[in-house]
């Protein structure tokens, strides 16, 4: 069952020839045949997604189904979901059970989608690899010495295996493109305001987003879909007539100017990685697509930009973690001060604690404008790169990630090198765009994605191209072996 | 070589909204601890503020009020601190942009009148409170009063002297609440002030400043002060230096106590809160609230001595709180010939004192404007004399009913027949013939006597004008 697309399990599903109750049963066993080497599970919820699939069952027999009524679903930890702990991979949330549903969450409640469990992923959100989990790394479906990317890497890690048909995952820095590049899915980062941040632990405001993680285009555009819309919950949601993000599935790229920018294939890209791009490239060319070259001159800026901003966002979004009323707290704390320090010092991981440092740092007085206001500066001049970027072409192509997937411990004691593999994902967030990552090939048996960028709103178009190549490529139906 | 006193007051005015400036849990007051604290106001993971409109207009109220720039672009930023009644490890307030810019305010000390610049006032959340004692060797914290929303009103260092300063803060305590943004309840602490002092020699630079905080009402800011400056000025005098820090006034003794002993140099990295958006204040917005600005107590002053010929003093009364003010204005409206003169001698005299004397707010009186203007009507059309006016207000106050079910079955009616006070006028004259004697010799001042003796006679109802007219008829004979 998990080799049907989503499409395939819809049809059957409201056709009646299998149950929502079978197939999250079917995924339930092959969640408990191969996560424990996969790791891609934080929390594993058989109870809740049985009952979820029944109630599903009852949903598809009334005949006032959705699409996606009874497909199952995988939520990256970071999503609060009412009754089941939300850790956000961190020992500080390891008791922490959310007594409310995300946005996300309850919006794919409402459609009837069983929830498998939640995805391991960097503590926080923070980091390209998932290493920095509490509950330990999560393996590269393809290769098990590999890390499967990150943040979102337990999501990718459960779409490539096969170990959930549809996850959602959030991007901040590249945390959905990034781990789906490297584990061979597809994941859209949606323009900032698109899907409601109510309910997802934040790790940095101004750029972290929610969106899909799937096998292929079409099935991130029904899933996002599901996902998107206004929600009055979150100041940032943007107020803007219902979408349907699958409305140009089908239509030609004839003619369509696709952006090539000089400053993406320079220097840190993989000679390999790079094939890899120019083949899936020309075959959007072949389309009927038409290549032209621009220029994004402030790239190099990005990575300097986002690890000021990010990090000062993040050392106030984290200042909640305190030991007072929820997570980690230390024991027998001698005093106040006591109980802060210890909890957060025993409570939050390394790179987390480097970031908020960093943070920190950036914004305290003598430093504020030579760092943070410098920072948003690089921010203006990185989107603007953009906007005039899109004055010559309707899509930016590029590579997601400099390298295919690196090794489990490769970077950990470089974070810096670490930092680099979001070179070309980052800018995307500092503009607030929309960015998707589609399966392109493989260097060795490590995968590679396209990287797809247009202007704000474009998820249409975008979730299009990659379906158009989608078409006429299968890269993105290839499965590991040994999950067959 | 004399001293300056130089102080600034920021002034947290708690706005009367229903709900906190970010979620929307209520924000009565007294409530169970945490019962009113909702998980954005817990600062639980994932949640995010949505700001309270109803506090947009109110702060613009108030910019109007003082004359000052409203801020067309406002931003509310994080104040980072922890604090464990704090929540979220950051307070949600404005910085660089406030709601309201540079305004002034007009003061009153002794007579002599001065305008005192008020720096900024901007949007912000209470935070909540700690609880010590309740579990025996722990702290509580009660979140209910997190995320209240507050306007805080900073001045400029521009008041001299205790007096100037409560001055201030009184004028500002009445324009919050004659704007109806803020209840003005001291006790509950939804307006709050702490003063800035500090002393000088004449022509230096601004000395050291202690702040004074947690004082709720304008009695203890004065002393507080006044104990303050003697303090800073005997400390300086003896060489000694004022240390920059938060001293809290004790009451019983009538000194400031130094709170913190160990004086940090708070580094709140402040940013803008990227959770929120921008306020944008239009004209259009802003020309609606002015339109809907209710008269403000400077001006309701001006226009009762102009309009209605009242002191200086009887206006003050009259305006003392919006309450009061709009009282005296129904009264006014429902008597009959709207003798404004006589609404105003009795709303400052009988009224006032009657509130003053139970300790009561213009809301809390047991007679309404109905009940007032009942009574002058009374006295208007010569059912009752003023003096019997008297007996009546009190009969009022007590419960006893209207004026008229009053005077009905207190037989309390004026007896203007004239034939019964002619009756009565004789039997006085029959029985004093001797000062009757005295009078017509030329000692005039005797109809005082003849007068006084009348009304006796007729138990206070007789009407006093029609008395001297038919006495004087009857002694002339």
């Amino acid at each position: 069952m998990h080799n049907l697309t989503i499409k395939q399990m819809s049809e059957k599903l409201h056709a009646g020839e299998i149950t929502s109750v079978q197939l999250t049963q079917h995924y339930l066993d092959r969640i408990s045949k191969y996560d424990t080497e996969l790791n891609a599970y934080v929390s594993v919820t058989p109870e809740l997604a049985m009952m979820m699939a029944e109630q599903a069952d009852k949903k598809l027999a009334s005949g006032e189904a959705d699409l996606l009524t009874g497909i199952p679903v995988a939520h990256k930890d970071i999503f609060c979901t009412d009754g089941v702990k939300t850790s956000c991979s961190s020992k500080m949330l390891d008791n922490f059970i959310a007594p409310y549903d995300a946005h996300v969450v309850s919006q794919l409640k409402k459609v009837g989608m069983p929830i498998l469990g939640k995805t391991n992923m960097d503590e926080f959100a923070m980091g390209s690899s998932s290493e920095s989990s509490y509950y330990g790394p999560t393996k590269n479906p393809w290769n098990h010495q590999a890390v499967p990317g990150g943040s979102s890497g337990g999501a990718a890690a459960v779409i490539a295996a096969g170990l959930a048909p549809m996850a959602t995952g959030t991007d901040t820095g590249g945390s959905i493109r990034q781990p789906a590049s490297f584990c061979g899915i597809t994941g859209i980062k949606p323009t900032y305001g698109s899907v409601s941040r109510f309910g997802i632990v934040a790790y940095a405001s101004s750029f972290d987003q929610a969106g899909p993680m799937t096998r292929s285009a079409q099935d991130s555009a029904w899933l996002l879909n599901a996902m998107a819309g206004f929600d009055e919950r979150d100041s940032t949601s943007l107020q803007r007539e219902a979408v349907d993000y699958a409305a140009e599935l089908g239509q030609s790229l004839k003619g369509l100017k696709v952006g090539v920018p000089a400053e993406y294939f320079g220097e840190g890209l993989d000679a390999d990685v790079e094939a890899v791009v120019r083949d899936a490239i020309a075959e959007v060319e072949k389309l009927g697509a038409e290549v032209v070259e621009v220029h994004l001159p402030n790239k190099d800026l990005a990575v300097p930009s986002y690890y000021v901003l990010a990090p000062a966002e993040a050392s106030s979004n984290l200042s909640r973690f305190d030991g007072v009323r929820f997570g980690y707290r230390c024991e027998n704390p001698k005093d106040l001060e006591d109980l802060y320090k210890r909890s957060r010092s025993e409570g939050l991981g390394a790179e987390v604690k480097r970031r908020i440092m960093v943070g920190a740092y950036a914004l305290s007085a003598g430093y504020y404008d030579a760092y943070y206001l410098k920072a948003q500066k690089l921010r203006r001049m990185v989107r603007d790169d953009f906007t005039k970027a899109f004055e010559s072409c309707d899509v930016i192509m590029g590579p997601v990630a400099p390298t295919p997937a690196f090794n489990i411990g490769e970077k950990t004691d470089d974070p810096t090198s670490m930092y680099l593999a979001d070179l070309y994902t980052i800018p995307v967030n500092l503009a607030g765009l929309p960015g998707i990552s589609v399966p392109a090939g493989f260097v060795n048996d490590r995968p590679v994605g396209l990287h797809i960028v247009g202007p704000y709103f474009s998820e249409t178009k975008l979730l299009n191209v990659a379906h158009q190549y989608q078409q006429v490529t299968d890269w993105h139906t290839r499965m590991p072996a040994q999950y067959q | 070589m004399s001293w300056e006193v130089v102080i600034g007051l920021e002034i947290h005015a708690q706005l009367t909204t229903n709900t906190k400036i970010f979620s929307g849990a209520s924000i009565a007051y007294g409530a169970q601890p945490n019962t009113q604290a909702c998980p954005i106001d817990v600062g639980m993971p994932g949640m995010l503020p949505v700001l309270n409109e109803a506090v947009i207009g109110k702060s613009v109220m108030l910019g109007l009020a003082l004359d000052a720039e409203i801020g067309r672009k406002s931003v509310f930023d994080r104040k980072n601190y922890f604090y464990p009644d704090l929540p979220k490890g950051y307070q949600t307030s404005q910085f660089n942009y406030p709601i309201v810019g540079k305004g002034k305010l007009e003061i009153e000390v002794d007579g002599v009148k001065k305008t005192i610049g008020v720096t900024r006032a901007h949007l912000e959340e209470d935070a909540g409170k700690s609880i010590h004692g309740a579990v025996a060797g722990q702290t509580g914290i009660d979140l209910n009063r997190a995320g209240t929303p507050l306007l805080e009103i900073v001045s400029d260092p521009d008041l001299s002297s205790a007096k100037e300063a409560v001055a201030y803060a009184r004028k500002m305590h009445e324009l919050v609440q004659y704007l109806g943004i803020c209840d003005g309840n001291m006790q509950e602490g939804s307006f709050r002030v702490d003063s800035n002092v500090s002393v000088r020699r004449p022509g230096e630079p601004l000395g050291t400043r202690a702040e004074l905080k947690n004082i709720n009402s304008f009695r203890f800011i004065e002393k507080a002060i006044e104990f303050e400056i003697e303090r800073q000025i005997e400390l300086l005098e003896s060489g000694g230096k004022v240390v920059q820090e938060t001293r809290l006034y004790d009451s019983e003794n009538d000194v400031t106590r130094s709170m913190r002993t160990k004086e940090e140099a708070n580094d709140y990295r402040y940013f803008p809160c990227p959770d929120l958006l921008p306020v944008v204040i239009t004209e259009e917005t802003i020309e609606q609230i002015n339109a809907s600005m209710p008269e403000l107590p400077d001006a309701k002053r001006a226009r009762y001595v102009a309009d209605f010929g009242l002191s200086d003093y009887d206006a003050g009364v009259l305006t003392g709180s919006r309450d009061m003010a709009e009282f005296f204005e129904s009264v006014v409206e429902k008597t009959a010939a709207k003798d404004i003169k006589l609404c105003a001698n009795w709303m400052t005299s009988g009224f006032s004192g009657a509130l003053n004397k139970g300790g009561l707010t213009v809301k809390q009186s047991p007679i309404d404007a109905d009940k007032m203007a009942g009574m002058l009507n009374r006295i208007i059309d010569n059912t009752i004399s003023g003096k019997i006016a008297k007996q009546v207000f009190d009969a009022m106050w007590n419960g006893e009913g209207s004026a008229d079910e009053i005077i009905e079955s207190k037989g309390l009616k004026q007896i203007t027949d004239s034939g019964a006070i002619e009756a009565l006028v004789d039997e006085v004259l029959a029985n004093n013939p001797s000062q009757v004697e005295a009078y017509k010799g030329g000692q005039e001042k005797m109809l005082g006597y003849f007068v006084g003796q009348i009304m006796k006679a007729s138990g206070g109802q007789a009407n006093p004008g029609q008395v001297n007219q038919i006495l004087k008829a009857k002694l002339s004979d």
